[in-house]
């Protein structure tokens, strides 16, 4: 159970970017403007991959000021669950599909007197849809974006042209690295930063932004968990009365759907708190993999985020 | 010495106690009494804190029991602004912040008034408030706001209060605007003008 009704869409075009990267194209059927949206927004895409539905976020890349179609990138993950290869071999111009409205759960904090971005590999994608916000609206801001070659360095001449001497970016196998205490120690005051990549780029820039004194208001970061694969395991719906099995390549959200239960959802990626739900008994180990509960709240064992996270034990009982 | 701010209504601003923390460099914004705090706060702070910070006093009342000018100067902080009001200081403080980096530590101390338009001036600059310390100590003397002519009045210290521009007597509220930087004044009377309460001092 998702907030908004999702929207039925046809997929308007495929673009092969890069030896790992695929642009979808999304409009609506009488072509009319979708939902309005905000730079940072991501929507959640549906999947029928054989039997089962999956739904994942992905970030919206075009530009807010447009909306008679949504664009999205997708890296090709050959070590993921499958969604990011379903995109990529299953999906063709033409074909129907369903996305979720936009939600936007990284968005400028538009009080700010400067916006610092950071991106790492394909989490350049919020971005290109920030920047083109940000040339229409005017104020300061600059980009940094860092891949590892030249090559995967998708959407680098597009953005050049858009943002010149904004876009600050760095080659990994050309030796190029991001300084990034000497970009957190130099920002003038009231700056926001925010940071779109792999865990540990955020992670980083996390951990510098604080050793530099920034405060966490001023911190912004997206970082989707990939619900992990894992060990099949059981667990028990209290307000349902129905024992779930989920399997290798599911999550526990999923596999509740493949069930027939309504559960609520929104990001489906550990960093909005939607679908929180209270653990009523326990025995064995939650595996938590999502950004939203605190570290006391993971140690409490009463909380659970059943989008990204797992369990491994003899009894897990949940009040949905 | 220490100040006891009653609990209230949430829009009432809490302050807290200053503490040294790691940062880039220390901007340290205070009034009259709380130049005290300054110096309570120099007993705990590391070894070349004061080679990164810069000090904002505003004494009102020069050789008055508040006035630590000279406790402050010997602390060797090698930026001791001086000034007369808080208004006057304010340009001067707007200057430093245009001219401060991220991971400048702001740390407010004194007189309500102060707290307030020294936070106000913070935000203009694009801080976000909850990274500001603050201690309170002195004067409780508020700025307020008119919710009908839109004026403000300062040093209110009384509760009712005449509006300095309409002249509306005003219940003064805790209702707090970070923005205004003051709380907001609602007539008092507005069914009864002749219906004149006594004015209480509520703000010393």
């Amino acid at each position: 159970m998702s907030v908004n009704p999702m929207l039925d869409v046809i997929v308007t075009d495929v673009v092969e970017v890069n030896s790992l990267i695929k642009r979808f194209h999304f409009k609506l059927p009488d072509g009319s403007p979708l939902p309005a949206f905000s730079g940072g927004a991501h929507v959640v895409i549906e999947m029928q991959d054989g039997e089962q539905i999956r739904r994942t976020p992905y970030s919206l890349m075009s530009s807010p000021l447009d909306t008679s179609d949504y664009q999205i990138s997708i890296r090709r993950d050959d070590e993921g669950r499958g969604g990011s290869l379903y995109m990529h071999r299953e999906v063709s111009k033409g074909m129907k599909m369903r996305l979720s409205p936009p939600t936007n759960l990284f968005a400028l904090d538009n009080r700010s007197g400067k916006q610092l971005m950071i991106a790492g590999g394909i989490g350049i994608t919020p971005f290109l849809a920030q920047t083109a916000q940000m040339i229409a609206r005017g104020g300061a801001f600059e980009l940094h974006y860092g891949v590892r070659s030249r090559e995967l360095g998708s959407y680098i001449d597009e953005l050049g042209a858009r943002i010149g001497h904004r876009l600050h970016c760095y080659i990994g196998d050309e030796g190029q690295k991001i300084d990034f205490d000497g970009l957190l120690s130099s920002q003038p005051a009231g700056t926001h930063v925010y940071v779109c990549g792999p865990e540990p780029m955020i992670n980083h820039v996390l951990e510098r932004a604080k050793a530099n004194g920034w405060p966490d208001s001023h911190v912004h970061y997206e970082h989707f968990a990939k619900a992990p694969a894992g060990q099949p395991f059981t667990f028990e719906l209290k307000a349902s009365g129905k024992t779930i099995e989920v399997g290798e390549n599911q999550s526990m959200l999923e596999a509740m759907e493949a069930a027939g239960i309504d559960a609520p959802y929104l990001c489906r990626g550990g960093a909005c708190g939607h679908c929180e739900s209270d653990v009523i008994e326990v025995d064995g180990e939650v595996q938590h993999e999502d950004h939203w509960l605190d570290d006391d709240e993971k140690a409490s064992g009463k909380k659970i985020m059943p989008c990204v996270s797992r369990f491994c034990g003899k009894r897990l009982v949940i009040d949905r | 010495m220490s100040s006891e701010i009653p609990p209230s209504i949430k829009s009432r601003p809490v302050y807290g106690t200053l503490s040294p923390v790691e940062a880039n460099a220390h901007l340290i914004i205070a009034d009259d009494a709380g130049g005290s705090v300054i110096l309570e706060l120099a007993k705990q702070v590391p070894d070349g804190f004061w080679d990164k910070a810069e000090i904002h006093y505003t004494n009102t009342n020069p050789g008055g029991e508040q006035d630590h000018t000279e406790a402050l100067e010997a602390l060797g902080c090698p930026r001791l602004f001086i000034a007369p009001t808080i208004h006057s200081a304010l340009p001067r403080l707007r200057r430093s912040l245009e001219r401060s980096k991220m991971g400048t530590q702001l740390y407010l101390t004194g007189s309500e008034q102060l707290l307030s338009l020294a936070m106000k001036t913070g935000m203009e600059a694009g801080l976000d408030y909850a990274g500001m310390q603050t201690q309170h100590r002195g004067s409780l003397a508020r700025r307020m706001q008119c919710v009908h002519c839109k004026g403000f009045t300062e040093d209110v210290t009384t509760n009712p209060a005449n509006c300095s521009h309409c002249e509306l007597l005003l219940l003064v509220r805790d209702h707090y605007s970070r923005r205004f930087a003051a709380f907001q004044g609602v007539n008092i009377n507005a069914e009864d003008p002749t219906d004149i309460p006594e004015k209480v001092e509520e703000f010393l």
